[in-house]
């Protein structure tokens, strides 16, 4: 397929991880976060791990929607459905996401609640003015990557004048959550986590640019390369990293400039920026509550915000305690250190978050993963 | 052909539109079979009007599969409802190597399902159900209230014979076996999916539903020593070499390079974030076969209209864990898990 076996050429693949394997000094350890479950998910899926020398550790961020958002939201647009009555719209990855009691958008769709599955905003505002005597609510979720349309469906159904359409809104910010990461006792005082450098989604940078990185560069001295979601691209970024490492540089480097440029899209962010605003504090999951890094919708437009037009109770939930998600979004621990993985906790009955997303890592470490776990026990037998 | 009693009016194919009396056993019914489904399906079995067929089978086992179809739309590009219940047990019976014989068909349609839908249906069954060389020689129809049903399901019944002494089988695959697939991956899924609701994207890929009997024919004619076929249907390729692995207690690895996917399923699938390897087939057969006669097999298969873009994917391997895994592209492994649900799209 053009333009996308390019990027997927397994020859060039063996020369970028031949470089690899020259340029990085077999006397230190290279750790460095991929943020995005996209990334995770391509790591895995096209065997990664396989290619990089022992002393170049990938370790996995948070930067998976569907992991990250905390149950009690889950349970609140479970809630709009049933108790509510609305047609709720979502995303179709965040239908099987179990809540409380493992109770899902789809289990509550077989109870009798009206969920929809949705591939754009715009579709959840058609539903909308399909079925003027329905309220519609588009549970909204996502990084910077599905903001700009969710704004766009807003400032649409406004100027449309639609009346039963609203938006339960849970968008959140990558710069804040890599913040988060590196401000963590485990990264600061603790010690738990080394990190050498960040591979950035390069579809979050073609909407923010990638100019809000620069101050990890500066600030946290740690370099950060954006990248594509193809495997060449992946394999590229990690070859830059480490070339900043040897070369004691922290910089934003750009490996996707076949799409970002610093400034990203200046409609996309201002069309954002009229519709939203900075919550004060979101909670998230694994993360906990972290200061300005999630969206809410202005008051301008408070008719179509469903938090206000619903009265929805906001209830903290618990996680399972043995689950190690937290430290695993963290980037303190893998999968593999965890008791329930692949036992308790599968991608048919997920505890925690990694596990219920295709790209959080638990779930990329169990669907692609699993044989490398059994060469290492033939290796120990 | 001899009808029941002679009916006041015809029945309205053109605008006429079941009725609860259509399943009631009574007039309306026997309408219904005289005049649409006698009509198409057409066989001597089914002119003798009892509530079974009776006939005699050639010499050797007996094979016998049943499917029942739910699809939604109920017609897409490369066929429909009528003509996929045909090819899907006409496939189920062939793999085990039988010539399928005999169909039954069990309808269950919804009050209001209109019948020129119903007639466009039954004929592409009895079309489908001519090109396999099967008749459809028994049958039911039951209708349910508005708002009971999809439209209209069917459940079909297929009986086959195995006349050759084959003994293919899930559990006689055997480590060293090749593993050969007849043609492209997904076609059918992504087909299907551009139709959905909410998920309208203009493609020219038609599913892949067809009949298998031929080229299944031709392939243990040449090589009787192949230990199993299967069709990839609801969980694609994935799935069913998982559950040989399972089957047979051994591990598979393919190699993705040589796995044929159409560009257009490919792309698709890209931006959907789905796998061509879990997308359902409706038309494709994958072989396992002992290796020094893999090549053999292939041309054959190669040979047929069927199998043009045949292509040997991957090898039996020895393993307790029963892992099947993937050579990626990109020279990398990884697992090929079973799928845990229905795949859904990602988010971004």
């Amino acid at each position: 397929m053009k333009y996308v076996d390019e990027y997927r050429d397994g020859k060039l693949a063996r020369e970028i991880a031949e470089r690899i394997r020259n340029e990085a000094l077999p006397s230190r350890q290279y750790n460095l976060m991929e943020f995005c479950g996209g990334h995770t998910h391509a790591i895995f899926r096209y065997g990664i791990p396989d290619l990089l020398p022992d002393n170049v550790n990938m370790i996995h961020g948070p930067g998976c929607p569907v992991c990250v958002l905390p149950i009690s939201r889950l349970d609140t647009a479970i809630e709009l459905a049933v108790a509510h009555d609305v047609i709720l719209c979502s995303y179709g990855d965040m239908m099987r996401v179990p809540g409380s009691r493992k109770r899902s958008l789809l289990k509550a769709r077989a109870e009798g609640a009206d969920v929809r599955m949705v591939y754009s905003s715009m579709d959840a505002l058609k539903l909308a003015q399909d079925n003027p005597d329905r309220e519609v609510v588009f549970f909204a979720i996502g990084f910077e990557t599905t903001t700009p349309p969710t704004a766009l469906v807003i400032h649409q159904a406004k100027k449309l004048g639609v009346k039963n359409f609203s938006v339960f809104c849970n968008h959140v910010l990558t710069p804040a959550a890599i913040s988060s990461i590196l401000d963590s006792p485990e990264a600061g005082e603790l010690g738990l986590l080394k990190l050498d450098g960040f591979v950035g989604p390069a579809h979050v940078s073609t909407v923010i640019g990638s100019q809000p990185y620069e101050r990890f560069a500066v600030e946290y001295s740690k370099p950060i390369v954006i990248a594509g979601f193809e495997p060449l691209d992946l394999l590229q970024a990690i070859l830059m990293l480490i070339r900043q490492v040897n070369e004691g540089r922290a910089e934003v480097e750009n490996e996707f400039s076949r799409a970002v440029t610093r400034q990203g899209n200046e409609r996309a962010k201002q069309i954002v920026d009229e519709t939203f605003e900075e919550r004060d504090s979101f909670e998230w999951r694994g993360l906990g509550f972290v200061p300005r890094s999630a969206l809410q919708i202005r008051a301008e437009f408070a008719g179509f915000d469903a938090e206000k037009r619903f009265p929805v109770e906001y209830r903290s939930s618990a996680e399972n305690s043995a689950c190690l998600c937290g430290p695993i979004l963290h980037g303190v621990k893998s999968p593999r250190d965890c008791t329930l993985f692949g036992g308790a906790c599968t991608p048919e009955n997920p505890l925690g978050p990694c596990m219920v997303s295709s790209e959080g890592a638990c779930a990329a470490y169990y669907s692609y993963g699993r044989h490398q776990e059994s060469l290492i026990a033939k290796e120990h037998a | 052909m001899t009808k029941r009693t002679e009916y006041s009016h015809a029945l309205d194919l053109q605008n006429g539109r079941v009725e609860m009396a259509h399943g009631s056993g009574g007039k309306a019914m026997a309408q219904l079979i005289d005049e649409l489904f006698l009509q198409a399906f057409s066989n001597p079995w089914l002119e003798q009007m009892n509530d079974q067929a009776c006939f005699t089978l050639p010499p050797g086992r007996v094979v016998m599969a049943t499917d029942s179809h739910v699809i939604s739309p109920l017609f897409f590009p490369g066929g429909d409802i009528g003509s996929l219940s045909v090819h899907g047990t006409v496939n189920d019976v062939a793999m085990s190597g039988a010539v399928p014989k005999y169909l039954s068909a069990g309808f269950i349609l919804e009050e209001g399902f209109p019948l020129a839908d119903l007639q466009r249906i039954v004929q592409s069954m009895a079309r489908a159900a001519e090109e396999a060389g099967v008749a459809i020689v028994t049958g039911d129809t039951k209708v349910v209230e508005r708002g009971k049903g999809d439209g209209c399901f069917i459940n079909t019944t297929g009986i086959g014979v195995l006349v050759e002494q084959l003994n293919l089988s899930g559990n006689r695959v055997q480590p060293g076996d090749k593993i050969i697939l007849s043609g492209t991956l997904g076609d059918h899924g992504v087909a299907i999916m551009s139709l959905r609701e909410g998920l309208t994207f203009e493609t020219t890929i038609a599913s892949d539903s067809q009949s298998l009997h031929d080229l299944v024919a031709a392939m243990v004619a040449e090589v009787p020593e192949i230990n199993c076929m299967r069709d990839p249907t609801r969980g694609g390729l994935a799935a069913t070499l998982n559950e040989i692995a399972q089957s047979s207690h051994v591990g598979v690895t393919i190699y993705e390079a040589t796995i044929p996917v159409k560009p257009q399923v490919s792309a698709a699938c890209e931006f959907l974030g789905l796998d061509p390897l879990y997308v359902a087939n409706e038309g494709k057969l994958v072989a396992f076969c002992p290796a020094d006669k893999a090549e053999q097999l292939l041309a054959v298969m190669r040979k047929h209209s069927k199998g043009q873009e045949a292509a040997i994917i991957g090898e039996v391997t020895a393993d307790p864990l029963k892992f099947v895994q993937m050579e990626t592209v990109f020279g990398g492994r990884r697992m090929v898990d079973w799928i845990s649900a229905e795949q859904l799209p990602r988010i971004c």
